[in-house]
């Protein structure tokens, strides 16, 4: 099976200091990893080296096959990678239904018609209520999005991006800010949409719960380097990684 | 609900349509449908400048370049070659926006953000200048008079009732194009533009897009203006010509479609009523400006809307 | 080409570009610091050339206390604009627009109290007392008080860099362009030093104007070619980019006072010329390393 995503010796410095070095690995279709590290470790500035939003001074990025290094984003997005942020992004003065539509009408390539009134497009509504039945966020389509709690702002974060219809979603830190039993119910969420979606999902976290609770191999970043990667139990085991975290909790 | 809202527009364009079509027949007189062709002209002016602003975000200084761009295409047509021309002057000046503002938009949409503001400024300014100088062709400070368009069009009624159609054409287009997939494109774009490309949309061809078609119908505004007023002046290319749509515009209310219409009737109307007692006109359209920046920035649309709401809520919770 | 036109034109574009420094180094300054577009700077200049012109003629002092007169008057101006109007919308969501707006609204309201206290016929400030005639030097005739003109800028620049890169205020100032939240947290009380560098902006403003004014005759509405001129060379020179804004005064003010000894007609149409060709080949400036931030 050929990997979905793969990296292959990317590197990346700003001005003096490098913030990916020589980073390599694959993701195969279907995974459910993460990508774990002390703050400061490069993780965000990785994610966006994948999805176009830097680009790498070395080495590929190869998603689907496709050479996908140097590419912007709104190519990659419409590739089929998705991507969730950690502050959450969405638009505030839109409705909950209309910030997920216009994600499905991207994708159907029906954004840019001018004249039909945007509710008349019939698909790509059932399709944004679909997602947002998923997402438990249904009853509150017509509100504007800013009026919803933050936990739930970033569950609309993620809807927009499902809405492109991703193969790949990366999640950057999705619970966080949010509290236990947020997490908890973000975390059945996540295993729940990656399995009616058929995604395959990385995500960027720092709550060892969600981490360890969902991810079937962790990886570890640290100084931009890839320190380790393994099963949860591994990792946990893993003596470096109990090192480059010390100071913070693990497990 | 969302359909409501759209059947509420509706509504209030064909309010406005029957109203404005009715007023000739009203035994008014010719004042006052002059005044009520500027209404009607500027409110197409504003409706498309808001457009670039209050939806998409971008403050453009330098739509009086198009306004004049349309005025001038006529008046130079109508002086040069002969009455006529008037209608093709109309089209030359409409295809002359599209190259213009491509270019132009090309050149400052990529620099974006205050800078785009200050840079369409110049270019307004630019063209301002180059009228201004060019004596022998445009006329120069004395502008251009005697602008009559040709066959039926040149009775007033006819000419007001040509201005009405086409202006209230172009802003059910703009209305349709506000509630398109495209418009609210480009509301994203305004609200977040760091996420539109992880929509798989390019903000810079968004801004593109709308900045072509907004100018589209400035220009349009401005060859009906030369219609409505016989004659045209390089003062419509000046940059107070720019501040004075903007200022309809946020007197109205940027967030509401119709608000930069209303505000073009409350300023046309204030200034019949006030404009000819003072000279003073800058100082007093300045000190309006900074009462509805500072105190009340949603303009009046949009401040009786929140009122609105406010008091619906309050019912809501009391009943 | 004559060798002597050509020096006297050299010379005659190096006060274009002391004045226009001058001004654009102001606009550039509440920019970087405050991240505000002082539309109304150009009428800020013009408030000095009237406060010039009311010290020299009503109050009769000597030339050079009014041009500090001016500086101090627009400088007060500038403070209370600051502080009584534009404070009020900083953190807004419009923020950006609105602040435009504002500073354009400023723009009328300036230019019209300026007609309302001193009319709108043309004023005129004479040359200070010693500078009126020229300089005979190697054959050409050299204005005294344009090179004046040169010599003060120059002064002014060399106070200009000592205090930003030497002095505790310059410092600040610097560090709060830069990153205004971490100023705040380490205690710096950035909207006094917002309002400050707004006043000594404006102040530097209104020092040009007046020392513009025994150059051109005093009249309203000289404000918004001032503030284009000042855009030109902010192009030229990258937005915020303080000695960019002094190589792109010299570019521009030599180019104009070329063009305008070879077609008066059109000399300010090729300003904009060299805008848009700047533009074209490098928006974020000729001397800016960094790319400007596209979307």
């Amino acid at each position: 099976m050929e990997p979905l995503l793969k990296l292959d010796h990317v590197n990346k410095a700003f001005g003096g200091l490098t913030v990916t070095a020589d980073v390599s690995f694959s993701v195969m279709p279907g995974d459910i990893t993460a990508i774990i590290g002390p703050n400061g470790a490069g993780k965000t500035t990785l994610f966006n080296q994948i999805t176009g939003h830097l680009i790498p001074d070395s080495g590929r990025i190869i998603f689907q096959g496709e050479d996908i290094t140097g590419m912007p984003p709104q190519t990659i997005v419409t590739r089929g990678m998705g991507r969730a942020f950690q502050i959450t992004s969405i638009f505030p003065e839109e409705t909950v239904l209309e910030n997920v539509r216009v994600a499905c009408l991207s994708h159907r390539k029906e954004i840019l018609h001018p004249f039909r009134h945007v509710g008349s497009f019939k698909r790509a509504t059932d399709r944004a209520y679909e997602i947002l039945e998923s997402l438990g966020l249904a009853n509150r389509a017509d509100r504007p999005a800013f009026e919803l709690a933050h936990g739930d702002q970033k569950l609309l974060d993620i809807g927009i991006a499902l809405g492109l219809e991703p193969k790949l979603l990366l999640l950057d830190e999705p619970t966080s800010g949010m509290s236990p039993e947020e997490r908890q119910l973000t975390r059945d969420l996540i295993k729940k949409l990656w399995k009616e979606f058929k995604l395959t999902l990385v995500f960027i976290e720092h709550d060892m719960d969600t981490v360890f609770g969902i991810a079937q191999l962790v990886r570890v970043l640290t100084l931009g380097r890839l320190l380790a990667e393994g099963t949860p139990d591994e990792i946990r085991n893993n003596p470096e990684v109990i090192t480059a975290y010390l100071g913070e909790e693990v497990s | 609900m969302e359909y409501r809202k759209s059947i509420l527009s509706v509504a209030f364009v064909i309010i406005l349509a029957v109203g404005f079509a009715v007023a000739p027949l009203a035994h008014t007189s010719g004042y006052q449908i002059m005044l009520a062709s500027h209404i009607l002209v500027w409110g197409l002016f504003a409706i498309s400048f808001n457009m670039l602003w209050g939806v998409t975000g971008m403050l453009s200084f330098g739509q009086a370049l198009y306004y004049g761009l349309g005025a001038y295409s006529v008046g130079l047509f109508v002086k040069h070659v002969g009455a006529a021309w008037f209608v093709p002057g109309m089209f030359v000046g409409l295809a002359l926006s599209v190259v213009i503002s491509l270019l132009i938009g090309l050149l400052v949409i990529r620099v974006g953000g205050v800078f785009f503001t200050v840079l369409t400024l110049a270019f307004g300014q630019l063209a301002w200048q180059i009228t201004f100088r060019w004596y022998d062709f445009t006329g120069g400070d004395d502008g251009i008079q005697g602008i009559i368009a040709p066959g039926i069009l040149s009775d007033r009624i006819v000419y007001y009732y040509f201005t009405l159609a086409i202006v209230l054409i172009s802003i059910w287009l703009l209305l349709r194009l506000s509630q398109s997939p495209m418009g609210v494109l480009l509301r994203c774009v305004r609200q977040n533009p760091a996420r539109v490309p992880f929509l798989g949309q390019s903000v810079r061809m968004s801004q593109l897009r709308i900045y072509v078609i907004s100018c589209f119908f400035t220009t349009l505004a401005g060859s009906l203006m030369a219609g409505v007023d016989n004659s045209i002046h390089t003062d419509m290319l000046y940059w107070t010509t720019s501040g004075e749509v903007i200022l309809m515009s946020v007197l109205g209310g940027i967030g509401q479609f119709f608000g930069p219409l209303i505000g073009a009737g409350a300023i046309i109307v204030i200034q019949d009523i006030v404009g000819a007692r003072t000279e003073y006109w800058p100082l007093f359209i300045g000190i309006l400006m900074m009462i509805i920046v500072l105190l009340f920035p949603r303009g009046v649309v949009g401040e009786f809307q929140a009122l609105r709401i406010k008091l619906t809520s309050f019912a809501r919770r009391g009943g | 080409m004559d060798p002597s036109f050509i020096i006297v034109q050299f010379i005659s574009g190096l006060t274009m570009a002391t004045l226009l420094f001058l001004v654009a180094s102001g606009l550039t300054l509440i920019f970087g610091v405050g991240n505000v577009f002082n539309f109304a700077h150009g009428s800020f200049y013009m408030l000095g050339a009237y406060f010039a012109y009311e010290a020299v003629s009503t109050l009769h002092t000597n030339f050079w206390v009014g041009i500090l007169f001016a500086a101090g008057g627009a400088g007060i101006a500038g403070i209370l604009a600051e502080s009584l109007f534009l404070k009020r919308i900083y953190g807004r969501s419009e923020e950006g627009g609105f602040q435009l707006l504002l500073t354009y609204s400023f723009i009328l309201v300036i230019d019209d109290i300026v007609k309302i206290v001193w009319g709108t016929e043309y004023k005129s400030v004479l040359r200070p007392a010693g500078f009126h005639g020229s300089l005979e030097i190697w054959g050409l005739t050299l204005p005294l008080y344009n090179i004046a003109i040169i010599v003060i800028g120059l002064l002014v620049v060399v106070i200009a860099w000592f205090t930003l890169s030497h002095t505790r205020p310059g410092r600040v100032a610097r560090a709060t362009a830069i990153d205004r939240e971490t100023m705040a947290a380490m205690g710096v009380n950035v909207p006094l030093t917002m309002t400050l560098v707004f006043g000594i902006a404006t102040a530097l403003g209104g020092f040009a104007g007046a020392l513009a004014a025994p150059l051109r005759s005093v009249t309203p509405g000289a404000g918004i070619e001032v503030i284009i001129d000042s855009l030109i060379v902010v192009v030229i020179g990258g937005m915020g980019n303080f000695w960019g804004a002094w190589l792109g005064a010299l570019i521009l003010g030599e180019v104009m006072a070329f063009a305008v000894a070879i077609i008066p007609e059109w000399a300010s149409v090729v300003s904009y010329v060299v805008m848009v060709l700047v533009l074209i080949f490098k928006p974020e400036g000729l001397f800016s390393p960094r790319q400007v931030r596209t979307v």
